[in-house]
């Protein structure tokens, strides 16, 4: 099982972010503790992607830290994974890239080979894992990427934008999975700016835009009455 | 997947290595350095296994301009000299890079030119005076420029002339820079004149309008010289092979073997070594 | 225009005999282009890949260098990798010179810098794409690499029968390490040399189409079998 000591909560601590120039990030701290399904919500160009990217590792942040509840060694990132946008996979079967990213954790060859079969069957994939990864259809390739890190077993799971690209049957698959794997006990913190997708995922709120947070609220309380100017003007769906 | 294919990258290396290897080992074999233009005779394809039958040596044959194939024996890179430039070969006798020279056979130069003759040198048995006549026409003249034995030839009879060509290099007097086979494609296709040894114009089959229009002067004759690569110089070369080689090619059979090669009927190369 | 038919009948007469002096050329052109592109990948490959991934000063310039080597002329390398293995020379000791090893080595110089560059460009260009989600599994740049070299197989494979088809049509690094000598490294390109250089330009000519025709076949082989295998895979 896991270690006993969790990876959240997560904090940040006056985390800035600037590219080109440009504050993208100005000066963020935020405290993400475990349990609820945790829903970054705000309009484009907020600095969403790029919150959850430096929550994630994959950038540094210009100043200010990224604080995680234990030290991680370099490989503890798989003790949380990411879902992008639009899913990048290999160039092999279904079954391979999920036991890829198992190999990379240094899962041992029986049980990767147990635990891909046990994340494909969860998101419904199993009869194609022997298909090659990219004749998928789109939501089939999203489901496998979700099935990929699910099968890392993570405490946290990042997801940026995940239906963004999807029909509303695809959307709708993704969806429950991500709620079912939150529902088993990861944690998920998702990035959209996609109203109807927040409301239905959403246990709580952090609204964002031009890089600060504005709100943060219970979903519920939220979209009954967001209390900044801002929020209440997105959801009306103006645009910020 | 990846192991079975590093297995086969694997095995064609050690298969490589192992024929060269193998190849390298087995055969008793001497590098004779020697001239495009014997090679192109066919000589060598004709002398060489008669050479291998009685002695079991295979003979490797690197063809290049003479120049060059005395810059491999310098080097040590040949065993055997095989050239025709007099001059050169005692010169690189006297440096201490040969050893053994021995006269083995001479061909002969001939002037070839166009059917048309603008020069008017058709028949003629006087080479100077015919090159004089076509630098006196500025007829296109090809020359090999290459420091070949036959472009020392063909500079030793301008200097008997007393015409300096290179004053009308780019107008009359064309230098190619390479071997015979490619300078006779030259001139084919521009109607010129140039001196060629006779066994590469027996082979030659692009002639175009060319024909031989001066032959049988004394002074075309090319005498070839063999040479053992000095061992003091180069411990590696092979000198009990490669004397085999030298004794056998001024022996009497070595000899007749070389009198027998005929193009069409015609001998090409008239055997002379000393005894 | 009588050369090109009269080379044409060639051809086919040359390959119909199976005259076993051609067989004997085109088996020795097959084995050390084919050997030589075997090296130069081993090590292409891994170098490309490397420059791809990872990050360090003066990677630019390396880029630079490596996509400049492409220019060399065979010629050059040959003289290079002669004086290298000339008895005179620092490998002398190694008697290779004049040998088929010389020639599948000057090949290998010669075209591991094709499958360096080309596969550092298809390297660069996929990391691009899977940066983020392989950093996002955990993987190192070593790892990384290997995973992309994988990944990116087709058009490898593509660059690797460049490098190919660049060894066996080329004369100047056989020519000058080898020496031509007939029976032992005489290959398809130099005894097209020499024929030019004896005026029989039908023979020439026919022995090239012959090279042409080898090397089309061999493309269109590969061409088919990748096709199968990308509808397989995407």
């Amino acid at each position: 099982m896991r270690a006993p000591a969790s990876l959240l909560p997560l904090r940040l601590e006056n985390v800035t972010f600037a590219a080109g120039g440009r504050r993208i990030i100005d000066g963020i701290s935020l405290e993400i503790g475990a349990g609820e399904r945790t829903v970054i919500l705000g309009p484009n160009g907020a600095g969403k992607s790029v919150l959850m990217r430096i929550c994630h590792g994959l950038l540094a942040p210009t100043s200010g830290r990224v604080v995680w509840n234990i030290r991680q060694p370099a490989s503890g990132r798989r003790r949380q994974a990411m879902v992008f946008q639009r899913p990048i996979l290999l160039r092999r079967s279904a079954l391979a890239n999920v036991t890829y990213g198992l190999k990379l954790a240094g899962v041992e060859r029986g049980e990767r080979q147990a635990r891909a079969h046990r994340a494909l069957e969860r998101l419904g994939l199993l009869h194609l894992a022997g298909r090659s990864a990219r004749v998928l259809s789109g939501g089939e390739q999203q489901r496998l990427a979700l099935a990929r890190a699910w099968a890392l077993e993570p405490e946290v799971l990042f997801l940026d934008e995940p239906t963004a690209n999807l029909d509303p049957t695809a959307t709708r698959e993704i969806e429950s999975a991500i709620a079912g794997i939150g529902a088993a006990g990861t944690k998920i913190i998702m990035v959209t700016h996609d109203l109807g997708a927040a409301k239905r995922l959403a246990d709580e709120i952090v609204f964002i835009h031009n890089g600060r947070v504005l709100e943060r609220a219970g979903a519920e309380q939220f979209f009954a009455g967001p209390s900044s100017r801002e929020a209440a003007a997105f959801i009306q769906g103006e645009l910020l | 997947m990846n192991a079975i294919r590093r297995a086969l990258i694997g095995a064609m290396l050690v298969a490589a290595c192992g024929a060269a290897v193998q190849a390298a080992a087995q055969e008793k074999f001497i590098v004779v350095a020697s001239t495009t233009s014997t090679e192109q005779s066919g000589l060598f394809g004709y002398l060489l296994p008669i050479f291998t039958r009685k002695t079991g040596i295979q003979v490797r044959v690197v063809a290049l301009g003479t120049g060059q194939a005395l810059d491999v024996g310098r080097r040590g890179d040949a065993d055997v000299e095989f050239v025709h430039d007099k001059v050169a070969e005692e010169k690189f006798v006297a440096e201490g890079y040969g050893v053994a020279r021995r006269e083995v056979m001479y061909n002969d130069f001939i002037l070839i030119g166009p059917k048309g003759d603008p020069a008017k040198v058709a028949g003629g048995k006087d080479i100077v005076e015919a090159f004089k006549k076509v630098q006196a026409v500025q007829a296109p003249f090809v020359s090999r420029g290459d420091k070949s034995g036959t472009h020392a030839a063909e500079l030793r009879l301008w200097k008997m002339a007393g015409i300096d060509p290179v004053v009308g290099r780019g107008k009359w007097y064309r230098e190619t820079g390479s071997g015979m086979g490619p300078s006779l494609n030259t001139s084919s296709s521009m109607n010129g004149y140039i001196l060629a040894d006779r066994g590469t114009w027996l082979n030659f089959k692009n002639r175009g309008e060319l024909t031989i229009v001066v032959e049988g002067d004394q002074r075309l004759f090319n005498q070839y010289g063999v040479m053992l690569v000095n061992p003091a110089k180069h411990p590696h070369v092979k000198k009990d092979l490669g004397q085999t080689f030298i004794d056998w090619i001024v022996s009497d059979e070595g000899q007749k073997a070389i009198a027998g090669y005929k193009i069409g009927g015609e001998q090409l190369f008239f055997p002379n070594a000393k005894r | 225009m009588g050369t090109i038919p009269l080379a044409l009948r060639q051809a086919v007469d040359l390959v119909s005999g199976f005259d076993p002096q051609l067989v004997e050329i085109v088996t020795l052109s097959l084995e050390v282009s084919f050997s030589a592109v075997v090296i130069a990948t081993l090590a292409g490959l891994p170098l490309g890949a490397t420059i791809a991934v990872a990050r360090f000063p003066g990677r630019q310039g390396v880029i630079v260098l490596l996509n400049a080597l492409l220019g060399l002329p065979a010629v050059v390398i040959g003289l290079l990798v002669y004086l290298l293995l000339s008895r005179a020379g620092p490998l002398g000791e190694l008697g290779i010179l004049f040998t088929p090893p010389a020639m599948i080595i000057a090949q290998a110089i010669l075209v591991a810098p094709i499958i360096a560059a080309f596969s550092r460009q298809a390297i660069e260009d996929a990391w691009r794409e899977y940066e983020e989600q392989l950093n996002s599994l955990g993987a190192n740049p070593f790892q990384a690499a290997l995973t992309l070299l994988w990944d990116c197989r087709f058009s490898l494979l593509t660059t690797v029968l460049a490098g190919f088809g660049r060894a066996v049509a080329e004369v100047g690094t056989v020519m000058i390490v080898g020496g031509n000598i007939d029976g032992v490294t005489r290959v398809m390109t130099t005894a097209i040399a020499l024929e030019t250089s004896k005026g029989d330009l039908p023979l020439a000519l026919g022995l090239g189409i012959v090279l042409m025709s080898m090397v089309l076949v061999l493309n269109a082989t590969a061409h088919v079998v990748t096709e199968a295998a990308k509808r397989r895979y995407g």
